[in-house]
């Protein structure tokens, strides 16, 4: 629809493309960071006994926009010493790999931004630059803090991304397809249709793999935390010891960016964890459109039971970062090297073994 | 082919958000691992023994609060006990009392503080603004009975200031109420979390040999398992008269000695602390807080240390009188200052994570080490 609009109005494909994929989700990104971010000390706030922001509009509504016009107003600081081009397109790159991963997210069944049949390994990789950039950064800064803090994001991000990519192969081995779209429209109907709770197949199989559903769930939340950098694997931005690590010399607008790729990775993880094993933009208890047959209704709804999703998840990564610890750097590694992928490893199996019988 | 490698020196402050001041940790790393730690100290420098001599005793007080600006009561206590050691002078009953409950408040608060940043040098914010709510309400009893929150120029040599505020002993017994499930909110929060337990168990082993080579005392010390506290084996005041334990570290997540063993002692000295108040309350005898109170000090000729246990560790303080009115030399045995010294020894061969960890648990305030 989007797509037929702008084909018409430029008569390139390449451009209506890349205008439908691109418009959509940036009007979504940057309202939903204002939002995750004022969400974010709100909640914050309430879990410490505070209010959280409360000066700026009612109950602090207008807070990050308040904070957006300072970060333009800021001075672009870049310091003599600093690699000048790399510091410049390092949080660009960040915010473009986060960007980027939204483009195959299936929000409704009515819009995608590019329906591709390796829609979750095209996610996965693309997410990859947001690694380059991070190293970027950290060298470009000429800053201790910010090198170490590189390093450790570099190694942290690369490790965690093997237990998701087991996970998310699980999933593809059981549902046989690695377009999200696809794998969103399996899981459509009532709830326990879902993957978390052995798909939509009623069968003895279904029931089998429900606590392996499980494991994988956890396995692959647990490693997109580490993989955004959120508490209890935030030790890239370890403030107490790195100051914030990797984005320590930046100022202004590029600070912001890393912030707002920053939210915007949290969504988009939280959208492949939903549509992976939650149904995706499926309602879990059917559509009103559908009873009162009005079929515009229907991608609205899922539209917004995909929202929902997603910021419930972003809510568990709130609610963690706020309650829990930071490990160490080579807890972290131990973590992942010696109990997430050895799980997962299993857990592939397993799910092999009972998809085939 | 061999590669050139070179060690990275890191300074770690005066600007840093985990150097609880402007303390400067210079950190040789070998990739994460430290090699070698030397704090350089000084940057909270303001003269404060020098100064003492140009003042008379009573003026001092007031600069005693700036030094362990935490534990400003405890400070004021020591010097009030030294410079009454100097006039040999006793002071009543109900002053000696209010002293002990104010002492013993300011050490939970100051131990609230201890915890509640180490909480938030490990990563978990949210302790660390309990702990802050709670000590809140202990600077109101504080605001309450003298005006200040902070620096309180309370406990002066042979009295008090004023007297408690009426509702003063209500509002403490409500506190210490409050505050005690809250406590174990704390520790189910952050003292027995897994991930806090993994950062600080078996990190920084401070045997207990090492401990008494460098001079360590306080919670640091029975940390390590030694029992040693002033306010037992040494006592001053009236804390003879009070039924109270003194925790030491059990090793109980780890080794004896390790960070979390002096973070737990830190814990559980507030809960000992709740109970001595609450004996003083039911015995606060009554009395006038001033009537002890000297016009003019003019202590015979002489020297005079007197210790007490601060939240930090053993406060000494070590006058010479000249028989004038003033001083002839002050000396302060500050505990932060000797305990900043292991920094070195504790933190040789552990990640740069670790240095925050183990720094939070020596607990230090730079006022008192720079003075």
């Amino acid at each position: 629809m989007i797509y037929n609009f702008f084909y018409n109005l430029f008569g390139s494909e390449i451009i209506a493309g890349f205008i439908s994929a691109a418009l959509p989700l940036l009007i979504f990104i940057l309202p939903f960071a204002l939002i995750a971010v004022l969400l974010e000390r709100k909640v914050a706030g309430h879990m410490q006994d505070r209010l959280g922001p409360m000066r700026v509009g009612y109950h602090g509504i207008l807070q990050t926009i308040a904070d957006i016009i300072k970060l333009l107003q800021k001075e672009d600081i870049i310091a003599r010493e600093n690699d000048k081009l790399l510091f410049n397109i390092a949080p660009i790159l960040v915010f473009a790999g986060s960007y980027a991963a939204f483009a195959a997210i299936p929000f409704t069944s009515a819009y995608i931004g590019a329906n591709i049949d390796l829609g979750i390994f095209y996610i996965i990789a693309v997410t990859g630059l947001v690694v380059a950039g991070i190293l970027m950064a950290g060298w470009a800064s000429n800053n201790k803090y910010s090198l170490l803090g590189a390093m450790r994001s570099a190694a942290q991000i690369v490790s965690y991304e093997i237990p998701t990519i087991l996970v998310v192969l699980t999933l593809v081995m059981f549902t046989g397809t690695t377009n999200l779209m696809t794998l969103s429209e399996n899981q459509t109907a009532l709830f326990w249709n879902w993957n978390i709770f052995g798909g939509p197949e009623l069968s003895l199989a279904k029931f089998l793999l429900i606590p392996f559903m499980i494991i994988a769930f956890l396995i692959i939340y647990i490693s997109t935390l580490a993989e955004v950098n959120r508490t209890p694997f935030d030790i890239p931005e370890a403030e107490s010891e790195l100051v914030s690590g990797y984005h320590t010399e930046y100022s202004g607008m590029k600070f912001a960016m890393f912030f707002l790729a920053e939210y915007a990775n949290m969504f988009a993880v939280s959208a492949i964890v939903s549509a992976l094993f939650f149904g995706g933009y499926h309602s879990p208890f059917g559509y009103l459109g559908n009873t009162l047959d009005i079929q515009w209704l229907i991608p609205v709804e899922q539209f917004f039971w995909f929202t929902f999703k997603g910021v419930f998840f972003v809510f568990v990564q709130m609610w963690l970062r706020w309650t829990l610890p930071r490990l160490r750097v080579d807890q972290l590694m131990t973590a992942s090297w010696k109990y997430l992928i050895p799980i997962a490893f299993v857990n592939l199996l397993i799910v092999g073994i009972i998809t085939l019988i | 082919m061999s590669v050139r490698t070179e060690e990275m020196v890191l300074n770690m402050g005066p600007q840093h958000p985990s150097t609880h001041g402007v303390l400067r940790l210079e950190l040789t790393l070998e990739g994460e691992i430290v090699t070698k730690v030397v704090p350089h100290i000084g940057y909270l420098h303001r003269c404060f023994e020098k100064h003492c001599e140009a003042m008379t005793y009573q003026q001092v007080v007031p600069y005693t609060d700036r030094m362990d600006y935490l534990a400003a009561m405890g400070n004021e206590l020591g010097y009030a006990i030294a410079v009454e050691k100097l006039l040999n002078i006793q002071v009543p009953e109900r002053v000696e009392y209010i002293r002990v409950i104010m002492a013993e408040l300011q050490r939970i608060a100051s131990h609230l503080v201890a915890i509640g940043t180490y909480g938030a040098d490990i990563g978990a914010f949210t302790p660390f603004l309990y702990c802050f709510r709670d000590r809140e309400k202990i600077l109101h009893l504080f605001e309450i009975t003298c005006g200040a929150r902070l620096l309180y120029n309370y406990i002066w040599p042979g009295g008090l200031s004023h007297d408690l505020h009426p509702d003063f002993v209500r509002l403490t017994r409500e506190f210490i109420k409050e505050f005690r499930p809250n406590l174990v909110e704390l520790n189910n929060l952050l003292t027995y979390n897994r991930i806090f337990i993994d950062r600080t168990a078996n990190v920084g082993i401070l045997p207990v040999e090492t401990a008494i080579n460098f001079g360590i005392t306080g919670p640091m010390l029975r940390g390590s398992g030694m029992k040693w506290d002033l306010r037992k084996d040494d006592p001053y005041s009236v804390y003879h008269k009070f039924d109270f334990e003194i925790p030491v570290g059990e090793g109980k997540m780890g080794t004896v000695g390790d960070s979390w063993d002096r973070y737990f002692v830190r814990v559980r000295e507030m809960e000992e602390s709740l109970k001595i108040i609450e004996q003083a309350l039911d015995q606060l005898p009554e009395g006038d807080v001033t009537s002890a109170i000297p016009k003019r000090i003019k202590p015979p000729v002489g020297q005079v240390y007197a210790r007490i246990e601060n939240p930090r560790g053993e406060l000494g303080y070590f006058l010479i009188s000249d028989g004038s009115t003033s001083p002839f030399r002050v000396k302060v045995r500050a505990p932060s200052f000797v305990n900043l010294q292991i920094m070195d020894e504790l933190c040789r061969g552990h990640m740069v994570a670790d240095v925050v960890a183990i720094l939070g648990s020596v607990d230090i305030v730079l006022g008192e080490v720079d003075r």
